[in-house]
């Protein structure tokens, strides 16, 4: 009962932010509204047992690439762009295509007889987690912080302003 | 029907705590604030209001909720309005996990979640987003600027912050803040086993210890905008910073904000470096606070003594100071404890 | 009634839709990466549902969502540097009006 009150919470905080990001004609209310939208998709991780990926995604969706988009919508077109139009002429057709898929994705999903395992998690994962990364999913790890690295490299060259 | 329970003891941890910070933090903070400036500026300081003006901030609160609460006429109100609710609730949360020590037979903290640290720097990097809000939609170019260079100053802070922190939790093997400062008990008088003089069995690790507390120290001052990296809210030179147009009780939500961050930062040194409540003789809860207040003192004296660094120094100092000097640390207290 | 696997799926199919009309529909740049974060972060809510109902000793979904965590940090820094390039030469962050191949 509690853990279902919890859910119907989290996934309202989760999904009415998400409608007013993709809608608002607001661009900063629009990325401002991602905010709440991840810190509800952090309390399902929480729900979920998924206690290290809750704090990371806090730390990097919420704290880092929310600000990165802020500021960069401050910095482009000075504002909120309420005065431009915002979406483009494939609104209707879009909106079909989201609802096409879905509905497609929900209907895949949900009858699906998935092979529902009884185990429960680790009781504290985060070591879990740890030794996973650096034994199994070596390679996983290594490849992304290689990426880490090249995209460091590569948003300083793109975005330096030319001589 | 436990979680009713459950929710009812949460909303009951929060009005502690909050009260908690009201008073500690904000009030406290600021009496000390004034105080200690003035005798460092040889002045004596608020003097009027109770006895050697302790009731001094109570007044200014009192004076504060009068005030009328100003929305400025282009400002997006939704935004002006939510962004001082968010830096305090982010400072409010970063206190959920500090343990203060053990009183009755059991540890005081709201929750020794086994995250503990990593969800204290996520609550930190909130506050950023509450700043840059609230100067963005101020609609007023100085607060655009403070919100700005906020940004910009918290999240390269932030790096150097999270960097120094891994090396108390390398040190002690878990990230829950009661597991690290258990894992400091004992020593000689209770000191010896502090992480900022590394581990009994492995001297060496002082020199890492020391060196990380600096960096956190550094990082912490940086992470709460106060002097000397005071930019986002630099008087001579931005009016207020990004809470120039805030009045009345926003305003003394973006103060308590900051001041219970300051405060927390210190908790968090505390814990990670001085052994939380551990010391010889008096109680765990009187060290705590002895530690905490005199990191605090720290962080007011400092504020007297340095004059505020440039942003190009500020970006320089963390990203080609700090971070290298702390990947170093987190490198050789590996190799250390190897 | 307790929460299922399905609860989270349908929260996540839902996200991802959202996502996925943002990025149709937008003509800001920005936005249409906004609802990118939103698409990854519906997988990710899959991935780590998987790993709790699916298979829960393996932890391989929360080591991919960190993973994606990553790789969502590293588009949104290139993402967003190209957009500010963008805007520098081209003084627009339409996707609509960029539409030249050399400047």
């Amino acid at each position: 009962m509690g853990e279902l009150a919890a859910f119907t919470i989290l996934a309202a905080v989760t999904l009415l932010p998400a409608v007013v990001v993709v809608t608002s004609r607001n661009l900063v209310r629009a990325a401002m509204s991602l905010i709440p939208s991840f810190l509800g998709v952090t309390g399902l991780f929480v729900l979920l047992q998924a206690e290290f990926v809750a704090g990371i995604q806090i730390l990097i969706y919420a704290g880092a690439i929310a600000v990165l988009i802020l500021f960069v919508i401050m910095l482009t077109q000075g504002g909120t762009g309420t005065a431009v139009r915002q979406t483009n002429e494939q609104r209707v057709v879009g909106a079909l295509a989201a609802a096409a898929l879905t509905t497609a994705l929900l209907a895949l999903l949900l009858r699906t007889a998935w092979p529902l395992a009884a185990g429960a998690l680790p009781r504290a994962n985060v070591a879990a987690v740890g030794s996973a990364f650096l034994t199994t999913f070596v390679l996983a790890f290594e490849i992304s912080s290689v990426v880490l690295l090249v995209s460091l490299v590569g948003a300083l060259v793109i975005a330096r302003r030319e001589q | 029907m436990s979680w009713v329970g459950e929710i009812f003891k949460a909303t009951l941890a929060a009005v502690a705590v909050f009260t908690f910070l009201a008073v500690v933090a904000a009030m406290l903070g600021v009496y000390l604030e004034r105080k200690i400036s003035g005798w460092i500026q040889s002045r004596l300081g608020p003097k009027h209001v109770g006895p050697q003006g302790i009731m001094q901030t109570m007044a200014d609160t009192v004076k504060l909720l009068q005030k009328e609460n100003i929305v400025p006429a282009n400002a997006d109100a939704i935004t002006f309005t939510v962004a001082p609710l968010l830096a305090a609730v982010a400072g409010l949360l970063a206190w959920i996990i500090i343990p203060f020590g053990p009183l009755f037979g059991r540890i005081i903290v709201v929750r020794d979640i086994n995250i503990g640290l990593l969800f204290f720097i996520a609550m930190a990097s909130l506050i950023v987003i509450a700043i840059l809000l609230g100067g963005w939609s101020s609609n007023n170019k100085y607060a655009l600027l403070g919100g700005f260079r906020s940004a910009s100053q918290m999240i390269s802070y932030e790096i150097p912050l999270a960097l120094a922190v891994l090396v108390p939790v390398m040190l002690a093997g878990t990230l829950s803040t009661v597991g690290i400062v258990e894992a400091q008990r004992g020593g000689w008088l209770g000191i010896g086993n502090w992480f900022i003089f590394g581990l009994p069995g492995n001297r060496w690790l002082l020199i890492p210890g020391v060196l990380a507390f600096l960096v956190f120290l550094t990082a912490a001052t940086a992470e709460v905008n106060r002097v000397p990296f005071d930019l986002p809210e630099a008087e001579s030179e931005l009016v207020a910073g990004y809470f120039s147009e805030y009045t009345g009780m926003r305003f003394a939500l973006f103060q308590l904000g900051e001041y219970a961050e300051a405060f927390a930062m210190a908790a968090l040194t505390t814990v990670l470096f001085l052994g939380g409540w551990h010391g010889p003789l008096l109680p765990g809860v009187v060290w705590f606070f002895i530690k905490l207040f005199a990191l605090v003192f720290v962080l007011m004296w400092v504020r007297w003594t340095y004059p505020r660094l440039r942003l190009d120094q500020l970006l320089h100092l963390s990203w080609k100071g700090l971070v290298p000097l702390g990947f170093l640390l987190v490198l050789v207290t590996g190799w250390l404890l190897v | 009634m307790t929460v299922g696997l399905n609860h989270y799926l349908a929260v996540s199919a839902l996200l991802f839709g959202l996502g996925l009309y943002g990025i149709l529909t937008r003509r800001n740049a920005v936005a249409i990466l906004m609802g990118i974060e939103l698409m990854l972060n519906a997988a990710n809510i899959n991935l780590v549902a998987f790993n709790r109902y699916v298979a829960p000793v393996a932890l391989a979904g929360h080591v991919f969502a960190l993973v994606i965590i990553t790789l969502a940090a590293c588009e949104a820094a290139v993402g967003l540097a190209l957009v500010m390039a963008v805007y520098r030469n081209l003084e627009t962050v339409h996707v609509d009006e960029i539409n030249l191949l050399k400047w």
